[in-house]
């Protein structure tokens, strides 16, 4: 083997060394916090969990105010961020392809997309609660809407891209009007990826804390109404996994699984549909 | 095979009627101008060829022909394109009902992602309200209409995306059909097709002709002379020579045609 050969090899060699640690360390950091969420996790668990309100300090209780508060909200945060997220991506990968005001859409949306989830909280605040004068489910359900517009905007942007042109062109041949070449053959060709960016934006936002603190607030007991507090999981967490309370810290490792398996049962339905739609 | 039916003494030209004809076009992606003053007819009930080297512009006359270029921004067409003695290049003209009258088959099959059976009546829901039965009897003629009936009759809920490349472009040609165009614009239909499927689509072209006028785009210059009545060689933007398909092959009048035809150039 030559020199240069033998030098290749060693630099290979150390690369990948240096690539198979990071990967370990995220593997183990990742496998760590999963068994810990694991081991407090499934010890509180138990069926009043989801059967029982959050109780005070110092007795026994459950989530159930909790967990049908963050389905509320996640559920009117996608219902308000999502038809936005899809009309703007469909705006961008089919009308305005080439025009400026897409590039500063694109541009723009990027920014929300990795702006702190504290920061739209604060947004939402301001617009909702103050003027208000209370806290409230509905402005939880925008701030999460804020969270979900952009994580769509992007997938459909993206999903629609994928769709390639010709096919647009076929139905454009049989006379379709721009509009039914994309609701009937674009978003069809397009739909696994559709959904899979709805799921992943209901992933992101149902595990969101910071930007329900400041709207949605919290709530110790039962609530369904929109325009008043309401628990979420996240919030309910916060709080109990910092306060001294024994029965508290159960239920907040508890909570913390219960969104740790929703967020991972959602992901691998994504996953699944985009194998889908790559394998067709 | 098909040779007998195309082979037969095209009708004397000037008893035959114009469904389109393309006077003076100038086309323009951006600053490029990509056919020069061309002008050809297209015969009712006959089948045009159009052939020459890659980048002659054919593909762009037949993207002017049913207006598919106005998809795309900074592409313009002027000239005059008539059909049935309208100018279709009018901005007044509804560009809808144009393709509607002007169908197109493409070079890659473009089967929807849908059943066999709503590939081609989506088209036709959008301009007509059939009953079940009566959309069920078109799906099944146009199916016919494109020979690829009897391969799918029992799997017409299938995805038009399980079939072969072959039965999708027949699939496609379907599609064109059911909503009962008067021209079909052909893009090169069998270049992606194995040799049995070509025979297939080439032997249908042919008798299509009888119920539509047809322009096909090649590169295969025997399917040319298989399927078509008339041929017009294109060769860097310019339409050279167009004339019956028999003469073309046999006694080109240009010299560019000739040096193409043999195979000189291109």
């Amino acid at each position: 083997m030559s020199a240069l050969q033998a030098a290749r090899k060693t630099r290979s060699a150390v690369a990948m060394g240096l690539c198979v640690a990071s990967a370990g360390v995220g593997l183990i950091a990742l496998a760590f916090i999963l068994a810990a969420l694991f081991w407090n996790g499934f010890s509180g668990l138990n069926l009043k969990v989801f059967t029982e309100m959050t109780p005070p300090p110092g007795s026994a209780g459950g989530l159930l105010n909790a967990i049908v508060g963050s389905l509320i909200m996640t559920f009117f945060g996608v219902l308000i961020g999502a038809p936005l997220g899809m009309f703007a991506g469909t705006y961008m990968a089919e009308y305005g392809r080439n025009s400026k005001l897409t590039t500063v859409v694109r541009f723009i949306n990027d920014i929300l997309l990795s702006a702190p989830s504290i920061v739209i909280g604060l947004f939402v605040y301001e617009i909702t609660v103050v003027q208000m004068g209370h806290f409230s489910a509905i402005a939880g359900s925008i701030a999460l809407a804020f969270l979900v517009v952009p994580v769509v905007v992007r997938t459909t942007e993206d999903m629609l891209n994928l769709v390639p042109g010709s096919l647009r062109e076929a139905a454009t041949a049989l006379g379709l009007p721009r509009s039914l070449v994309i609701r009937h053959v674009a978003y069809k060709a397009a739909r696994a990826g559709l959904i899979t960016g709805l799921l992943l934006a209901v992933a992101r936002v149902s595990g969101e804390t910071a930007p329900l603190l400041f709207t949605a607030l919290n709530n110790q007991f039962w609530s369904t109404k929109l325009d008043a507090p309401m628990a979420s999981l996240p919030v309910v967490i916060f709080q109990f996994a910092l306060s001294p309370y024994k029965e508290w810290q159960q239920l907040a490792w508890a909570g913390a699984l219960l969104i740790t398996l929703a967020v991972l049962a959602l992901s691998i339905t994504a996953r699944v549909l985009g194998a889908q739609r790559t394998s067709k | 095979m098909t040779n007998a039916l195309s082979q037969e003494a095209p009708a004397s030209r000037d008893k035959l009627a114009e469904k389109m004809s393309v006077r003076n076009l100038d086309f323009f992606y951006g600053e490029t101008r990509a056919l020069k003053s061309v002008s050809v007819p297209l015969y009712a009930n006959q089948a045009t060829a159009f052939i020459g080297p890659s980048g002659c512009g054919k593909s762009t006359l037949l993207r002017v022909l049913n207006r598919m270029y106005d998809l795309y921004p900074r592409q313009r067409a002027e000239g005059e394109v008539l059909l049935d003695g309208e100018n279709i290049l009018n901005p007044k003209q509804d560009i809808n009902a144009l393709r509607a009258r002007v169908g197109m088959v493409f070079q890659k099959p473009t089967p929807f992602p849908m059943s066999i059976y709503d590939n081609i009546a989506f088209g036709v829901r959008l301009y007509e309200k059939l009953g079940k039965a009566d959309m069920d009897e078109r799906v099944e003629k146009a199916l016919r209409g494109a020979a690829i009936w009897d391969e799918v009759k029992d799997k017409l809920n299938a995805s038009g995306l399980s079939l072969s490349g072959g039965q999708q472009q027949r699939l496609c040609i379907a599609r064109t059909v059911a909503i009962q165009p008067e021209v079909i614009l052909f893009d090169e239909p069998c270049s992606a097709l194995d040799p049995i499927s070509t025979a297939k689509v080439e032997e249908l072209i042919d008798e299509m002709r009888r119920d539509y006028t047809i322009a096909i785009v090649t590169h295969n210059m025997q399917q040319a002379v298989r399927v078509s009545q008339y041929t017009a060689f294109m060769y860097l933007g310019e339409m050279v020579e167009f004339d019956d398909t028999d003469k073309i092959f046999t006694a080109p009048k240009e010299r560019r045609t000739q040096d193409y035809i043999t195979g000189r150039f291109g």
